[in-house]
This record gives structure tokens, C-alpha cells and sequence, in this order.
């Protein structure tokens, strides 16, 4: 087992990690990150995410399985590992009752730093997060988008080599949502900084990440680049919504007259919606509408696009994306 | 060492900080301890004449009881300010970094050290505006108020290990609900052991409220009983080093579950 390896910013083997009440958080999961490039941690919630963030920032310990994060084990050097990383956690952790500036000196006294060095380093970074105006006011009174953009320059103080940004734009309005992209996007071009980011958002991921990896139940289901991963489907997808959910008889049925129809392969079944790929997909539409017509299906709309991460994923963990996060939420929340 | 000390300094600056920005707490926490000096005080004032108090001045006799037992209700609640630090998040930001573990419990002791003293003073205080008499004077004031911080710490990095540990706000009001008056009538506080019930005054021995209590009291009167009071103090002295070295063990604990 190669726990020494070092060439990769991020490297994690066969991570596993149970909570009390035997829940799996994390079932073997393994991944690499190359320096420099973002990756992201694509699943529903509850996939093991953030757990897997946990064990790589040192916070949460293993079962078992081994990770070397800038090039030092998480498990025998945690505190190596802590210098040499910045972890931006979910929600706000900054003290609110402090100001933003006091809460970027305080972090950077952890790491050691102090006087002229520190507070050049802390305006640099209040003017780059554009905090400057609010630098002196305590973060209680901050917006949503300046509290997190104080989180990742908390995160940042230091000049980390590896940057963990769990969900970082979780509740996030859509225009501050685009301006911390643009921000992820353009940190990633500085110092060789390394990220890694956890999203349950389709769209961060293939708008942002150089590489990721699709997780789900705590396992790695693929890795690869969004363009890679979307290439592996090759053609468009089509998805026809059915009136209504079948029964076994009724889904065979219309599972066999939809793969009948030329040039439509992978025929997939989900709830009530069904999908397949084309080599063109608006040219099948009707072929398949006649077929699921004559197989007694009613239904309520199509639709043919382009591959989607959405694809890749109802590919790899078999149901869609909306559906194993809403299946998780009402499981029991995240890890 | 010194990485430890600034890590220290640096983390109880800014509990401090965190403190004097709701000093209403600090005040509000002094209702209590007024409510026993000057209500119960006056309601019980001639207790003292069945004898055995050693002075006829019931306010005299329950000064440093009440200085201490506002130490333990004070500092009881300290694993509130983990658990909200815990659950806001603050707690794992600083577990990423590479401050020392020990530092964050040791801002905590001295953050809890520092509100216990300034009540303290407070309360001694008020008692002396309302003709308390300490005898030995500032020397013994000045121990009095060294008991109350190390039971304060006993029983702050007890609670700072049940927040983190349980992380339920519930947990730390059902204990201390249940821990408070017990402790405080199973002691010194307000009656002589002589005049307790036999079981009572056997059990009170054991209370670490009622060692502090014993110490300051003595340390207070005009002839103080300096084995009474080291050995009292050293008891105390000793658990406290127990209970933090254990808060910090707790770290291992929240990290396994976390």
C-alpha cells in the first residue's frame, strides 16, 4: 500500500468510518488529488462528503484507511498536516460577537503569524474578499455572502497549500453564489493552490472542478474530469415523464417497447420518469412516443438534451441526483 | 512551551474579548448570590444563637459560603460557551489548526478564573458595605477568592467536558439543576456541621464546596488553621488539575465522534 506517496497534494486509501447506531459514513473510499487542480466531491447529501473532509483536515479520526494530505499522514502528523492546510467548514464559524478583523488576526496568531507581516496579509485579504468596509463591524451584523467570503479568507490567512471548502455555496443566494465562483475559479489560478470542495450542486462541480469524484453511500463511484465523465455517455439523453409510476408488468413492458425503437440504447426506468441515450436525440422522440403509446403508456412530457453530471450519476449510482438527496434528507441528514 | 503559552494567550484574549462584549451575564449571575447574602442572610440571622458559628453575625458566617457557592453556579455553566462553540462551528475551526488542544481548554480555565474573581470581588464587596467583617483582612480575602477559582475550575472543566461530550444543552441543565443545592446544603455553607444531621455532616466531607468553604472560612477568622486551610486548598488544587487534564483528554473523545 502506497500511505507514503506524496506526489499528489490529497490522497486518501480505502477510508472507512462508522458513527454510533452503525451508520456508514464512509465505506472504503479512495481518491486522489493532483496539486494545483480543483476537485471536487460530487454527491446527494449523506453521501460522506463532508466526513471524508472531517478526516482529511485531521478533525475526525478514521476507522480505518490512511490519507496523506500535503504530503504528510493525517494520522501521524496531524499537526504537520494542520499547518500546511486551510479547512472552510459549511456554516459560519467565525465568532460573531468579534470583528472581522479580529477574527483573521486571531487565526493567524494559530499559525504563528504577527505584526507587520500579518496585518499586511489581512488587508490583503479583506480587499480581495471585499470586506474592507466591513472589516471593523462584528460579523453578527454581515450578510450571508460576507460571512462566507470571511470563511474562506479565514481559511486563506496562512497562505495554505491545500484549501478544503466544504459546500461553499450552500445556502447562498444565486448572485453571490456566481461571485464565489468566480472567486473559487480565480484562487485556484494563485500560488498553486490546491482545492478541494464538496457540492451537492451539479453544476459547481462541472463549472468549477478540473477533476472530481462522484460519491455515493460513502464510496467513490467515479473519478474522473466533468467533460470525461459526461464523454463515457456518449450521444443525448432522452427523459420521458410518465403520467403516472408503473407497476412491475407495465415498467417491462414499456422498458422493451422504448428499447425497441432504432437508435436508442440504455433504456433506464426511475419512479415515473424514463430514460435513454440517442445518437440524436430529437430524431427517436417520435419513433418513442409511438412505441410507449402502443405499449399502453401515457405520458406527460419529453424532453432530449445533451448529456448532464445528472446523467453520469443516475449512471453510476442508478437513480437521479434530486432523488438520493431527498432519499438522505429524510434518512437521517448529512455526515 | 512557549508555543503553548502563546497559544494560550492568544485563545483566552479572545474569550475575554467574547466576555466583555455580554458582560450582562456577569450581572445577572450576581442576582443569586445578593438573594442569599441579604434575604436568606437576614431570614436566618438568629440561627447563630443556638451556638457553634464562632461569631454572632450570621452575614459574617455565610460570606464565604456564598462567594463560593456563586463560584461553583458560575462556573457550572461553562460548557454552554463549548457547546455553542461546538455546534456554531468555531471549535472544529480551531481543531484544524495546529493550536494546541490543551491552549483552548486553558482559555477556558482562565476566561471562567477571571469572571470568578471579578464576582467574587463583587461580592465581597457588597457584604463589606453591609457590615460584613472579614478579620484577617486582605490576605484572607485574597484566599478566599483563590478557593472559589480552583472550585470554580473543578467544576468549569467538568462542565466544558459534558458539553463537548454530550453536546445537549439539556444535559447541562438537568446536571447542574441536580448538582447545585444538594452540593451547597450538603456543606458549611450555611449551617455548622454540629448542628447537621449526623449523615449530612459525614457526606459533607466529601464535598469539594464544603473543603473550599472550610479553607476560606478559616483563612478568613482571626486566627486562621493553616493545616486546615493547605490541606483543604491542596485537595482542591489537586482535583482541579484532575478535571482539566481530563477536559483535554476529552478531545479524543469529540474527535472519534465528530
Amino acid at each position: 500500500m502506497t500511505t507514503t506517496d506524496t506526489s499528489y497534494a490529497v490522497a486518501a486509501y480505502d477510508l472507512v468510518k462508522t458513527y454510533p447506531k452503525n451508520v456508514t459514513a464512509l465505506d472504503g473510499l479512495s481518491v486522489t488529488v493532483d496539486a494545483g487542480q480543483i476537485f471536487g466531491l460530487l454527491g446527494p447529501n449523506g453521501a460522506g462528503k463532508t466526513t471524508a473532509v472531517k478526516i482529511l483536515t485531521t478533525l475526525a479520526r478514521p476507522d480505518s484507511g490512511t490519507a496523506v494530505v500535503a504530503g504528510h499522514d493525517v494520522a501521524r502528523h496531524p499537526r504537520r498536516v494542520r499547518t500546511a492546510i486551510g479547512a472552510v467548514a459549511q456554516r459560519s464559524s467565525a465568532d460573531p460577537v468579534a470583528t472581522g478583523r479580529d477574527n483573521l488576526a486571531l487565526q493567524g496568531r494559530l499559525y504563528g503569524m504577527g505584526g507587520t507581516a500579518l496585518r499586511r496579509r489581512i488587508d490583503e485579504l479583506l480587499e480581495r474578499f471585499a470586506l474592507v468596509d466591513a472589516a471593523d463591524r462584528r460579523v453578527r451584523t454581515y450578510s450571508g455572502g460576507m460571512q462566507r467570503r470571511l470563511e474562506v479568507a479565514l481559511g486563506l490567512v496562512h497562505r495554505p497549500a491545500v484549501l478544503f471548502l466544504d459546500e461553499p455555496t450552500t445556502g447562498l443566494d444565486p448572485e453571490a453564489r456566481a461571485a464565489m465562483w468566480d472567486e473559487i475559479t480565480q484562487l485556484a489560478g494563485d500560488e498553486g493552490l490546491t482545492i478541494v470542495l464538496t457540492t451537492h450542486y451539479l453544476e459547481e462541480a462541472d463549472r468549477l472542478a478540473d477533476r472530481l469524484a462522484i460519491i455515493d453511500a460513502g464510496r467513490v463511484m467515479a473519478t474522473g474530469t466533468p467533460a470525461e465523465l459526461k464523454g463515457e455517455l456518449y450521444g443525448d439523453a432522452v427523459h420521458i415523464d410518465l403520467r403516472t409510476a408503473l407497476d412491475e408488468a407495465a415498467a417491462t413492458a414499456a422498458r422493451t417497447a422504448l428499447a425497441a425503437v432504432p437508435g436508442v440504447r440504455e433504456v433506464a426506468l426511475d419512479g415515473s420518469r424514463l430514460s435513454a441515450r440517442a445518437d440524436d436525440g430529437a430524431a427517436v422522440v417520435p419513433g418513442a412516443l409511438a412505441a410507449l403509446e402502443g405499449a399502453g403508456v401515457a405520458v406527460a412530457a419529453v424532453t432530449a438534451a445533451r448529456p448532464s453530471l445528472d446523467d453520469v450519476y443516475l449512471r453510476y449510482a442508478g437513480r437521479r441526483f434530486a432523488d438520493a438527496d431527498a432519499d438522505l434528507v429524510t434518512a437521517g441528514g448529512e455526515s | 512551551m512557549s508555543a503553548l503559552l502563546t497559544d494560550t494567550w492568544w485563545m483566552t484574549a479572545r474569550r475575554l474579548k467574547i466576555g466583555m462584549a455580554q458582560p450582562v451575564f456577569l450581572v445577572i449571575s450576581l442576582i443569586q448570590p445578593v438573594i442569599w447574602l441579604f434575604l436568606f442572610g437576614n431570614l436566618f440571622e438568629r440561627v447563630v444563637d443556638l451556638g457553634g458559628f464562632g461569631t454572632d453575625s450570621y452575614l459574617d458566617y455565610i460570606v464565604p459560603g456564598v462567594v463560593v457557592m456563586n463560584a461553583l453556579a458560575w462556573n457550572m455553566w461553562a460548557g454552554m460557551g463549548t457547546l455553542e462553540e461546538t455546534s456554531q462551528g468555531t471549535l472544529n475551526r480551531f481543531l484544524v489548526t495546529p493550536v494546541r488542544r490543551s491552549a483552548i481548554m486553558n482559555a477556558n480555565v482562565f476566561e471562567q478564573a477571571v469572571g470568578t474573581i471579578v464576582q467574587s470581588v463583587v461580592i465581597v464587596l457588597l457584604a463589606w458595605w453591609a457590615g460584613a467583617t472579614f478579620d484577617s483582612g486582605l490576605p484572607g480575602v485574597a484566599l478566599l477568592i483563590l478557593l472559589a477559582v480552583l472550585l470554580g475550575v473543578i467544576f468549569g472543566s467538568m462542565s466544558n467536558a459534558i458539553g463537548m461530550l454530550v453536546r445537549q444543552r439539556e444535559s447541562i441543565i438537568g446536571i447542574n439543576t441536580l448538582l447545585l443545592l444538594p452540593l451547597t446544603f450538603l456543606s458549611t455553607v450555611f449551617m455548622v456541621r454540629d448542628l447537621m444531621p449526623d449523615w449530612m455532616a459525614t457526606v459533607s466531607r466529601f464535598n469539594p464546596l464544603d473543603w473550599a468553604v472550610v479553607a476560606s472560612r478559616s483563612a478568613l477568622s482571626a486566627t486562621p488553621d493553616w493545616g486546615l486551610v493547605l490541606s483543604r486548598g491542596g485537595w482542591l488544587l489537586a482535583l482541579a488539575v484532575l478535571m482539566v487534564a481530563l477536559s483535554i483528554r476529552t478531545f479524543r473523545s469529540y474527535q472519534k465522534a465528530v
